[in-house]
């Protein structure tokens, strides 16, 4: 392995972030016109659609559950979103655990037995990946089942930590990803302070591992405020808007 | 936020700034800090007794907010009441469907609501207005009534033990819609009303304001009791019906339809509640505008639509006053 420096000695970033330093945040309710809600979500270069269908009837009846709701989700990757246009078959194995991480994630926040027969669909896509693609989607997925108005217990935000040249990094992303070093993602549940996602690739001694995951936690809460302040405003201007 | 997703000139943007403006200053006097998001904890008065409603939890003997939208209290009930979501059915609701499946004694309708709501070949009057028994013989023309893809107005009956729901379609002003168009929007812009049956008269159109968010623009059809009509008469009638259902819709017809849609587009995306009034008035600023039914959709419109609306709240604020 190449010793490559990823924090110089000036303790920069090699995009110029500081080591404990979140890329930029930005987030768009509203970008489906079809969906029951929407969303796009930056980190960065990092760039997600997510769009929600639903609660609405099982297309498969062998699939209808009598007392909560069904929860479907599908990943997936725009040809366009990485360096090299890669054809990918729909239903790799990446994306098909991706899908099943992010189902699993949100089916722990959304108060399914109040939907009962019924079915919600949560579509993702990347459009321009740069590490993180995880992490985006899921925060994604939060703010477009916001908008659709689906009860949840809280909202949930995600966001990764590294550990590279012996210095825990916030928010890696591609080139740091692709690394090989350890990659802890988190995802939390930030009012009941509550992990509902940890993934690592790699090995990380104990004390070290919680560092970084104290690292990723913190990146988590901020990016929960970011959503929040988001959330709020667009109720306010729906709100305003929609008149008396 | 949500952003509106119109390519608009530097002026139209600063314009609709303001509008927008101009509304929430309007509004913020009422409720300010009412709006929460999802896990926002919502300030009650925890000695007095309450009632948590839709849209809250309890959370460690807090009352925490599960959707985004406006805290209301009403006596001891405290809920929230969400803005963009699918749509909540309320018995006697008046909805507008589209039929997605013929079944057993029984028609499937997409009504926006989170399963398929279902409309029995018992609880509609059939169209030649007899009352009697549904027979076999009905069962297998229910195709000649509804078939799938037809766009349907109904009443909500009741909840069934299992949470499906049950409409019922007992008058004549329920049944088929033809020659209109039919939108889907957001069902919180629909105003409850008593009225969701409007007959504008001076374009000779049927508008449906459904509660499901649904609606109805449609040519204007004269709705008789065929019950009060002799059997003889009736057949004539019918022959008559056929005869006018080949004939098609006039253009200036059509072209009413279209502008009447196309005002409620403008004002769906625009995010305003609506009611007959408001797009009545949306429709005629358009044409004494003399505004083309394709511009309707662009960008000055919106605009247009925006300043007229900040104007008439800040109007009726006063008239309040």
């Amino acid at each position: 392995m190449s010793k490559t420096e990823y924090v110089s000695p000036e303790g920069l970033r090699l995009d110029g972030r500081r080591p404990m330093e979140m890329r930029q945040l930005r987030a768009e309710i509203g970008t489906v016109a079809k969906a029951n809600g929407s969303a796009v979500f930056e980190m960065g270069n990092t760039k997600v659609i997510a769009a929600v269908y639903g609660p609405r009837e099982v297309q498969n009846r062998s699939q209808l559950i009598n007392d909560h709701a069904l929860v479907r989700c599908e990943y997936s990757m725009a040809n366009f979103s990485t360096g090299d246009r890669m054809r990918k078959p729909k239903g790799d194995r990446r994306s098909t655990e991706i899908s099943l991480v992010i189902r699993q994630t949100m089916e722990a926040c959304i108060l399914t037995h109040l939907m009962p027969r019924s079915q919600i669909d949560i579509f993702v896509q990347v459009l321009q990946a740069d590490g993180g693609t995880r992490s985006a989607c899921i925060n994604a997925a939060t703010l477009a089942l916001a908008d659709a108005g689906i009860p949840m217990r809280d909202i949930v935000t995600s966001c990764s930590a590294g550990y590279l040249n012996s210095t825990p990094l916030l928010d890696l992303n591609y080139i740091e990803d692709s690394a090989g070093g350890p990659d802890v993602t988190v995802g939390i549940l930030p009012k009941l302070d509550k992990v509902t996602l940890l993934q690592m690739d790699a090995k990380l001694p104990v004390d070290i591992f919680e560092n970084v995951m104290g690292l990723a936690v913190e990146g988590c809460k901020a990016i929960a405020n970011y959503i929040r302040e988001v959330l709020l405003e667009n109720t306010k201007q729906l709100e305003f808007r929609r008149g008396l | 936020m949500r952003g509106l997703q119109l390519p608009l000139s530097q002026t139209q943007r600063i314009r609709l700034q303001r509008a927008f403006e101009k509304l929430q200053s309007l509004s913020s006097k009422a409720n300010s800090d009412a709006s929460v998001t999802v896990a926002d904890t919502i300030p009650v008065n925890y000695e007095d007794a309450f009632l948590k409603g839709h849209g809250t939890t309890d959370l460690n003997g807090e009352l925490v907010a599960t959707v985004c939208g406006v805290v209301e209290r009403i006596n001891k009930l405290v809920y929230v009441r969400g803005l963009r979501a699918r749509y909540k059915p309320e018995v006697g609701d008046i909805v507008v469907g589209r039929v997605t499946e013929v079944a057993q004694k029984r028609w499937r309708l997409e009504i926006n609501f989170s399963q398929y709501a279902v409309l029995m070949l018992s609880s509609m009057n059939m169209p030649d207005g007899i009352q009697r028994r549904r027979t076999a013989l009905d069962e297998l023309n229910m195709r000649g009534i509804f078939e799938e893809n037809d766009v349907v107005c109904a009443e909500v009956r009741n909840f069934q033990h299992d949470g499906s729901l049950q409409l019922q379609a007992r008058s004549q002003k329920y049944g088929k819609l033809e020659k209109g168009q039919l939108l889907m929007i957001d069902p919180y812009l629909v105003k409850k009303s008593k009225l969701h049956f409007h007959n504008l008269e001076q374009f000779g159109i049927d508008l449906i304001l459904g509660r499901n968010g649904f609606v109805w623009v449609g040519e204007h059809v004269e709705t008789r009791d065929s019950m009060l009509l002799d059997q003889a008469n009736s057949s004539v009638q019918s022959m008559v019906l056929e005869e006018k259902n080949q004939t098609h819709t006039p253009l200036e017809m059509r072209q009413n339809i279209c502008r009447i849609a196309n005002a409620i587009r403008v004002l769906s995306t625009l995010g305003f509640s609506m009611d007959a009034d408001l797009i009545v008035e949306t429709v005629e600023l358009s044409s004494s505008l003399k505004i083309d039914i394709h511009d309707m959709l662009g960008s000055e419109f919106h605009v247009l639509v925006a300043e007229r609306e900040a104007e008439r709240r800040s109007l009726m604020g006063k008239r309040r006053r």
